[in-house]
């Protein structure tokens, strides 16, 4: 019977603690997954958020490691964004189980699948089998490579960081706004400046960038993985030499946490350029926000579509 | 349909029986009494006429909607489930099994592996339970019968910090015994496992643990405590309610840089052993462990997915009282994998152990492991073994793995 009342005090005091800290209106502590998603909620939140991202630009976000030391960053954060589609399924979620978190279980409030309102593209049609390789049963996770789905993230992040912080809504709605503006601009120059190599076909290492040739108007005609996940094997590799020659292709795009090696050898046989294009923004070193993301990857895809005189598709 | 009305007539025959003798009874005492019983009858006929034409009609309506739906489910369906919407299974748990064969080749006299053995295939079930928990189990077929390898809920959101678990566990003992056979970078468990730590099956009970993060400024320090009804295997076997196991674990983790890390554990266990039981005397008999585990761990991020490397070693220091007086045991393993290709690995293994019940009898093994994945669902190893037994033969062996995995993408273990 005495333990009761000291229990309730306890209980009741814990109480009070949580509703002080959850009034306490200081920065909006946002963890995301990868560096695109932190890059625009730096955009969305401005001085009213501070952003970390678990996984660096120039390492493959399928494979991050599960670090305890993340534990502690989502236990603090009051904002988790993912990108979703099952791109983190390796490594998430006994993170968040782990982080004692309430705020950024999946489905609680602080929790944003930044997926939902972008256009997802290569989502598998009939039966899915792992024969086909390391499929994402929901869509292609590389999505932010299309400014429209920028925009659309940004979107859900100020919409989200609004709930949080309902006496803030107005300013970050002015963000996402001045934002989208921006991206609008940016989306003019990027198509004007790959105009002239519309249809340019391409082959990527890993099926990183569908939205970005969607949106740019690039054919990706081949992989240099022969399936999502599995390492190139020397038949995929001599068929993908006689395609690039057929088609006439004149670049091999390779994220930076690939092995240049088997691209590099392809490059020499067929002629092509290989380039090093980074998915992520963090993925070289001049890639620090999402717009410098686009004007670094246009730009060097422009110049070395130029120097191989490919106008586009002929 | 004409079941039932048997049913219902036989039911009104027996309540009308039941009836009965009452009204026999009442028969020469009163006649408004006798009135008021026939009355009462007559109600409670009403009623369960009524009652049984009720289900009468709503069993006939429940078959004249079923036909429609039968035919629709013989229409060849493109789904393999038939008739089954996605959405009934939105809420079955993520399932996977995982497959792992094993085939041995060489000599052993102490502990001979069988030249094939399908050794244990786990079926894993996740899912979230409600907003407050989610459950795990992990069931294991393996040659001789299907154990519940673990089984718990987890509240991952509980004030103050802490994360409780209660249920079938492997206890936070150490580095290797809180994972599966599937994770482990070797086809078998090291000698000390075998000799002080429960063998295979390790410290593995049903109980209740608590965790929770210290904060600190400088690292990540999480603190265990467990509870176990007190059986696991050989190490500890409680003889009565009260004979419980208690295991304590204090980890620390720290990133020396973005590529290199340091995870440290001390840990401790203490419960009754089978000293009692097994010689048929009375006393209790209690063992204790005292583990010391180390991880370091190299991949470099850029190149995360070609090069790795982890050395970890664990030492555990026993004391396990028996009837002739207390016997105390060493035991470690120390070991190291290295990454070389996005698909290979190779590793070395040091082990020595004494025995726990008689320190002077030490054995020591060396291993050697070589390791494939064809992809991110199936592994190939081979591994070789050498165990130099304190009181047998020297083993020599050779170990082969095809471990395999279907269904939901499990995390990866860190």
């Amino acid at each position: 019977m005495l333990i009761k009342p000291s229990f309730v005090a306890v209980t009741l005091g814990l109480a009070m603690f949580c509703a002080a800290g959850a009034q306490a209106q200081g920065r909006v502590n946002v963890m995301t997954t990868t560096e695109d998603l932190a890059a625009i909620a730096r955009e969305v939140g401005g001085d009213r958020v501070t952003v970390e991202s678990i996984a660096r630009g120039y390492q493959d976000p399928h494979f991050v490691e599960a670090k305890p030391s993340y534990i502690l960053k989502l236990q603090k954060a009051d904002l988790l964004v993912v990108v979703g589609r099952e791109l983190e399924i390796g490594w998430l979620p006994p993170l968040i189980q782990q982080s004692r978190n309430a705020k950024v279980q999946v489905g609680a409030p602080g929790y944003l699948d930044a997926s939902l309102r972008a256009r997802i593209l290569e989502i598998p049609q009939g039966q899915v089998t792992r024969a086909s390789g390391d499929v994402h049963p929901q869509g292609n996770p590389h999505y932010w490579l299309d400014p429209e789905n920028g925009k659309a993230i940004a979107k859900a992040i100020g919409e989200k960081l609004g709930d949080l912080r309902p006496g803030d809504r107005t300013f970050f709605d002015g963000r996402v706004a001045d934002f989208s503006k921006r991206v609008d601009e940016g989306e003019k120059r990027w198509l004007a400046t790959l105009a002239p190599y519309k249809g340019a076909k391409v082959v990527t290492y890993h099926r990183s960038f569908p939205n970005f040739a969607e949106r740019f108007g690039l054919t990706v005609i081949d992989y240099v993985e022969p399936k999502p996940g599995i390492p190139p094997s020397p038949q995929h590799t001599l068929d993908l030499i006689n395609e690039i020659k057929q088609q006439n292709v004149k670049v091999i795009l390779v994220e930076p946490y690939f092995d240049l090696k088997t691209p590099n050898s392809i490059g020499q046989s067929t002629g092509a350029q290989v380039l090093v294009m980074p998915p992520s923004v963090g993925g070289v070193k001049a890639v620090t926000d999402y717009f410098s993301l686009f004007d670094y990857n246009v730009g060097l895809l422009a110049t070395a579509l130029q120097k191989s005189g490919a106008a586009g598709g002929r | 349909m004409r079941g039932s009305s048997c049913v219902s007539l036989a039911l009104l025959a027996v309540v009308l029986l039941c009836g009965a003798p009452n009204s026999v009874s009442a028969q020469g005492v009163d006649p408004q009494a006798l009135k008021q019983e026939i009355d009462a009858l007559r109600t409670e006929f009403e009623t369960i006429k009524k009652q049984y034409g009720d289900r009468l009609a709503a069993l006939e309506s429940k078959l004249g909607s079923a036909q429609p739906a039968a035919e629709v489910a013989q229409v060849p369906s493109p789904s393999p489930t038939g008739s089954t919407t996605p959405t009934a299974n939105v809420f079955n748990p993520d399932m996977a099994v995982i497959g792992d064969f094993l085939g041995a080749a060489g000599r052993n006299r102490v502990a001979p592996s069988p030249a094939f053995e399908m050794h244990e295939s786990e079926v894993s079930l996740q899912a979230v339970v409600d907003p407050y928990a989610r459950a795990d189990f992990f069931i294991a077929f393996g040659q001789e019968g299907v154990e519940l390898e673990e089984g718990f809920i987890t509240f991952p959101t509980l004030p103050g910090g802490v994360l409780l678990r209660a249920g079938k566990m492997r206890a936070a003992f150490g580095k290797i015994n809180g994972l599966h056979n599937h994770v482990l970078s070797w086809t078998d468990r090291p000698l000390v496992t075998t000799n002080l730590v429960g063998g295979e099956e390790g410290i593995s009970d049903a109980g209740i643990s608590v965790a929770r993060l210290i904060p600190n400024p400088w690292l990540f320090l999480e603190a265990t405590g467990q509870v176990f009804r007190g059986d696991s295997g050989e190490l500890f076997q409680s003889n009565r309610p009260r004979d419980l196991t208690y295991v304590g674990h204090l980890r620390a983790y720290h990133d020396i840089t973005e590529s290199t890390n340091l995870d440290l554990g001390a840990s401790y266990a203490r419960g009754q052993n089978n000293a009692a039981a097994s010689e048929s005397i009375d006393g209790r008999f209690a063992t204790g462990l005292v583990g010391i585990d180390a991880t370091l761990r190299w991949k470099p991020l850029q190149r995360s997915i070609y090069h790795s490397f982890v050395g970890r070693s664990e030492l555990v220091w026993s004391r396990r009282e028996q009837p002739i007086g207390t016997a105390r045991a060493f035991g470690f393993y120390a070991s190291g994998d290295y990454q070389f290709a996005r698909r290979w690995f190779a590793g070395l293994r040091y082990d020595a152990a004494e025995r726990a019940d008689d320190a002077s009898i030490r054995d020591r093994g060396q291993s050697a492991t070589l390791t494939y994945w064809p992809s991110e669902f199936s592994q190939i190893r081979s591994q070789y073994r050498r165990i130099r037994y304190a009181d047998a033969d020297t083993a020599n062996e050779v170990l082969f793995q095809f471990q395999f995995s279907i269904g939901a993408h499990g995390a990866h273990p860190f």
